[in-house]
């Protein structure tokens, strides 16, 4: 009985500070950047970062995302998906050498960064059907 | 104590997991929606499209919130009252009966966007696609509700109001 009752207090613990750090701390910290990066990035057999950008903003209206700002310039497109719950996702895409894309997205479920690898491979999974293209995972 | 150690670890599940596994999967009707959501017209003139649908987002009372013409796109918003009758009537009910008041969703804001891109096969037409998204607020300026509106009768509306803004024919894709 003694036992139960550290477990629940350590899992009441648990509750009031496994989610959350002081917002300060949260301003420049992230998750491990390698593996994370890696998660949220793939690379594409072509230069056309046009035709790349306007495929992703297809891909987001095929998610259900609504396109909250794009740059060509920047190569970035933002959009939100409401679904009884919130997403929002930042997708990018730069050069990387002459013949390759680098497209890394990064997401927001409601308020809690996306660091699972599964839901970034859904994400390119619905981009590659949109491309007809290989990707391969980003180096 | 069971009780107590089920429910902390239950809102310990809560509170940090939970990604909704579809989030990023394209949805079973995926191909039906985008086709209820697109329009060809019969020109290639983005701009035209473009700017044709500002007017007719113009004349339903909606801000720009983002526009980029390169990419052929543009998000507008606008908010309207999303007070409910009977939602009122329950809570004045309620609130004769015990006492308390309750909150009844005050306001919702519509965000629609809207793509425009070339079609593959047809080098003399282009199709418009628009999404609308819908988030109600109670009076307190709590969100309450946040969903994608599928209803195929407000897209089949703006693609009308769209078609006799650009003097075009609007058809199915």
């Amino acid at each position: 009985m003694k036992h139960l009752h550290r477990i629940s207090i350590a899992i009441v613990l648990l509750v009031l500070t496994g989610c959350s750090t002081p917002p300060t701390k949260k301003i420049m910290a992230g998750a491990d950047q390698v593996e994370l990066r890696s998660y949220q990035s793939r690379g594409f057999d072509t230069a056309d970062k046009t035709m790349m950008l306007r495929t992703v903003i297809a891909t987001l209206q095929d998610l259900g995302f609504i396109v909250d700002q794009a740059d060509e310039e920047l190569g970035v497109v933002t959009g939100t998906k409401l679904a009884g719950y919130q997403v929002r996702m930042t997708v990018s895409v730069r050069a990387q050498g002459d013949r390759q894309l680098l497209v890394r997205s990064s997401a927001y479920f409601n308020l809690t960064p996306i660091e699972d690898a599964v839901p970034y491979q859904d994400f390119f999974t619905s981009l590659e059907k949109a491309l007809f293209l290989t990707a391969h995972e980003a180096g | 104590m069971r009780l107590i150690v089920t429910a902390a670890l239950a809102a310990l599940l809560a509170g940090c997991v939970g990604i909704a596994p579809d989030a990023f999967k394209l949805p079973p009707s995926s191909l039906a929606d985008r086709q209820m959501q697109s329009r060809v017209f019969a020109t290639t003139d983005d701009t035209l499209l473009l700017a044709s649908s500002v007017s007719v987002l113009q004349d339903l009372g909606y801000v720009l919130d983002a526009t980029n013409s390169r990419l052929g796109m543009l998000t507008a918003s606008k908010e309207i009252s999303a007070k409910n009758a009977k939602q009122i009537i329950g809570l004045v009910l309620l609130a004769a009966l015990t006492g308390e008041s309750a909150s009844a969703d005050e306001k919702q804001k519509i965000r629609i966007c809207l793509v425009v891109n070339r079609l593959p096969n047809d080098a003399a037409a282009s199709v418009a696609r628009i999404t609308i998204q819908r988030i109600v607020s109670t009076d307190v300026g709590m969100v309450s509700a946040v969903t994608q509106i599928t209803e195929p009768a407000l897209y089949q509306t703006f693609f009308e109001k769209l078609a006799k803004a650009a003097f075009l024919e609007a058809n199915a894709t």
